[in-house]
C-alpha cells in the first residue's frame, strides 16, 4: 500500500464507523504508538463529514500484557489519555495491525477500567490473520494473507516519515 | 529496562537510567487520576515494606505504589516484627526470601544495610533510606518535581539548606544533580556541615559549593529545599535554640521574598513548622511540597516496574 491508498483507505473506514454509528457521536481511541496517528487522521475526516469533532484518546496496553514476564526487552510505557465521563458512549479502538488479538485483549482490559462504555468496537488498518483469541474487527482497511514467519509493518508519516505498509520476511 | 536488580543509591546510576525512571513515571501519574486508579501490571508479585525507622511517607507512598500496580504489599516494622526478639538483619532477609518475596524496600539507621541485604537475596532490594547515606527514591522524585516545573535538569541553582550532617536527601540529591550539571549550594550551620562533604561527588566535585549564609545562597537560586532538623538523631547539641536556629536558618517569608521570583520551595517532610520553614512559606505560593508526595507515588510505580516488570 502506498501514501495515497492508505489515506484512501483510512477515509473509508471512517465513513463506516459514522454509518455504523447512524451519526452518533464516537469516541476514537488509537492504541500506542501508530494507532494514535490513525485516530487522529480519521478523526480529521469525520470532522469534515459532520462538521464534529469527535472526541480521541490514547491507550496504552503495557500494563496489561499476558506476556510481561516473556518478553526479552521491557516495553516503554507511553502516555494514556482516555477523555473523562466515557461511561455509555460508543468507543472505537483503532490498531494499526490485527493479528494475534492479544493487545486487543490487553486495550479491552484497560478500557474497561475507565469505565462502562455502551460499545467498543474496533478499526485495523491490517488484519494479517492469525488469531490466537476470539477477537474480529468491525472495521478493516485491508485483510491480507500472511504467513506466521513474515512481519507486517505499518508506517506512519507522524512516526516515520512516510506512509507505506510492508511485508517482510522475518529475519 | 534498568539492567539491574536493585536500587541501592543515585551515586552508581547512570543520567540515562534516572532519565528513563522520570520518563517511566511520567507515564504513570496518570493511573492515579483514573477513577479506578489500579493497573494489573504487578500481580503476583510481593513487595514487603521492611522499615527499622519510622516513616510515613515512604511507606505509604510505596505502598500505594506497589497496590496501584496490583502487587502484594506487606508491611513490618522493627516494633511488631522478630527484630524486637533480637532476630539479626540478615536473618529477617533470608526469612523474608525464603517466602519468596520479590522485592524489599528496606529503611535502616545503619548506613550500608540495604547494600548487606542485596548480597544476600533473590530480592530485589529498594534502598528506603539507609542512616546519613541515600534516600534514592527521594531524589528521584525531587528531580521529578524541579523538571515538572524548571522543565529541564541542567543548569539550574539548586540550595540545599539545614540539617545537611544527618541528611541523606541532601546527599542523594546532590549526586543526582551534580549529574546533569546543576549546581548545588549546601547550606548549614557550622555544626551541621560535616568537614569534607563538598567530597562525596568525586566526578562532579566543581558543582557543589558550601555556604554558612542562607541570605547568600536563596536570592538567586533556582530551587530552595529546606531540610528537616532531625532532632531524634541528634544526642548532643548541636545549636543554642530553636529561635535562634530559625532566626539564621529558617526560610522566613522575608527570606523567601528576596529570591528569585519564579523559585519553587521544596521539603521532604515531615516538616518542622517555625524551625527550618515558617508556615506561611510552606502553604505559601511558591512551595512544591505536595506536588512532590504526588510525584513520589508515580516515581516508586515507575521503580517498582522496572525492577519487577518483565
Amino acid at each position: 500500500m502506498n501514501g495515497d491508498e492508505v489515506t484512501a483507505t483510512l477515509n473509508r473506514m471512517a465513513d463506516e464507523i459514522l454509518k455504523a454509528n447512524s451519526g452518533r457521536p464516537v469516541v476514537l481511541i488509537g492504541i500506542q504508538r501508530r494507532g494514535v496517528p490513525m485516530a487522529r487522521r480519521m478523526a480529521i475526516h469525520i470532522a469534515e463529514q459532520t462538521q464534529r469533532e469527535p472526541q480521541i484518546g490514547t491507550l496504552d496496553i503495557n500494563l496489561y500484557r499476558d506476556d510481561l514476564t516473556r518478553v526479552a526487552s521491557q516495553p516503554v510505557v507511553q502516555k494514556t489519555e482516555v477523555p473523562p465521563n466515557i461511561d455509555d458512549r460508543d468507543v472505537v479502538l483503532v490498531d494499526d495491525v490485527l493479528y494475534t488479538g492479544r493487545t486487543i485483549r490487553a486495550a479491552l482490559d484497560a478500557l474497561c477500567d475507565f469505565g462502562r462504555m455502551r460499545t467498543i468496537q474496533l478499526a485495523a488498518l491490517i488484519d494479517r490473520g492469525h488469531r490466537e483469541l476470539p477477537i474480529e474487527a468491525n472495521f478493516v482497511g485491508k485483510k491480507i494473507t500472511t504467513k506466521d514467519s513474515e512481519v507486517v509493518e505499518v508506517r506512519l508519516r507522524e512516526i516515520d516519515a512516510e506512509d507505506a505498509i510492508y511485508v517482510m520476511e522475518k529475519i | 529496562m534498568l539492567k539491574r536488580k536493585d536500587l541501592l543509591g543515585i551515586q552508581d546510576l547512570s543520567r540515562e537510567e534516572i532519565l528513563q525512571i522520570l520518563d517511566t513515571a511520567e507515564s504513570f501519574q496518570e493511573v492515579s487520576t483514573r477513577p479506578i486508579k489500579k493497573v494489573p501490571t504487578l500481580r503476583g508479585k510481593t513487595v514487603i515494606n521492611l522499615f527499622f525507622e519510622a516513616s510515613t511517607r515512604t511507606r505509604t507512598s510505596f505502598e500505594i505504589a506497589g497496590k496501584r500496580l496490583s502487587a502484594d504489599v506487606i508491611n513490618i516494622s522493627s516494633s511488631n516484627s522478630s527484630v524486637s526478639k533480637g532476630e539479626t538483619l540478615i536473618d529477617t532477609a533470608k526469612t523474608l526470601d525464603a517466602m519468596a518475596a520479590d522485592c524489599v524496600v528496606i529503611r535502616h539507621s545503619a548506613s550500608g544495610a540495604p547494600h548487606t541485604l542485596s548480597r544476600l537475596t533473590k530480592a530485589s532490594i529498594i534502598n528506603g533510606g539507609d542512616g546519613a547515606h541515600e534516600h534514592p527514591t527521594q531524589a528521584l522524585l525531587d528531580a521529578y518535581t524541579i523538571r515538572q516545573h524548571k522543565g529541564r535538569l541542567n543548569d539550574l541553582k539548586v540550595a540545599i539548606i539545614g540539617d545537611v550532617s544527618h541528611s541523606r536527601v541532601a546527599r542523594s540529591n546532590t549526586h543526582l544533580l551534580t549529574k546533569f550539571g546543576t549546581h548545588v549550594w549546601l547550606c548549614a550551620a557550622p555544626t551541621l556541615m560535616p568537614v569534607g562533604v563538598e567530597k562525596i561527588v568525586c566526578e562532579n566535585a566543581e558543582f557543589v559549593h558550601l555556604s554558612h549564609s542562607m541570605d547568600e545562597v536563596v536570592h538567586d537560586a533556582d530551587v530552595v529545599m529546606m531540610l528537616r532538623v532531625q532532632f531524634e538523631r541528634m544526642n548532643e547539641s548541636f545549636f543554642p535554640s530553636v529561635r535562634e536556629y530559625f532566626r539564621y536558618y529558617g526560610l522566613t517569608t522575608a527570606r523567601a521574598e528576596r529570591a528569585k521570583s519564579d523559585v519553587i520551595i521544596m521539603h521532604p517532610g515531615p516538616m518542622n513548622r517555625g524551625v527550618e520553614i515558617a508556615t506561611e512559606v510552606a502553604d505559601g505560593p511558591y512551595s512544591v511540597i505536595l506536588d512532590q508526595v504526588s510525584a513520589g507515588v508515580a516515581v516508586r510505580m515507575a521503580i517498582l516496574y522496572l525492577l519487577l516488570g518483565g
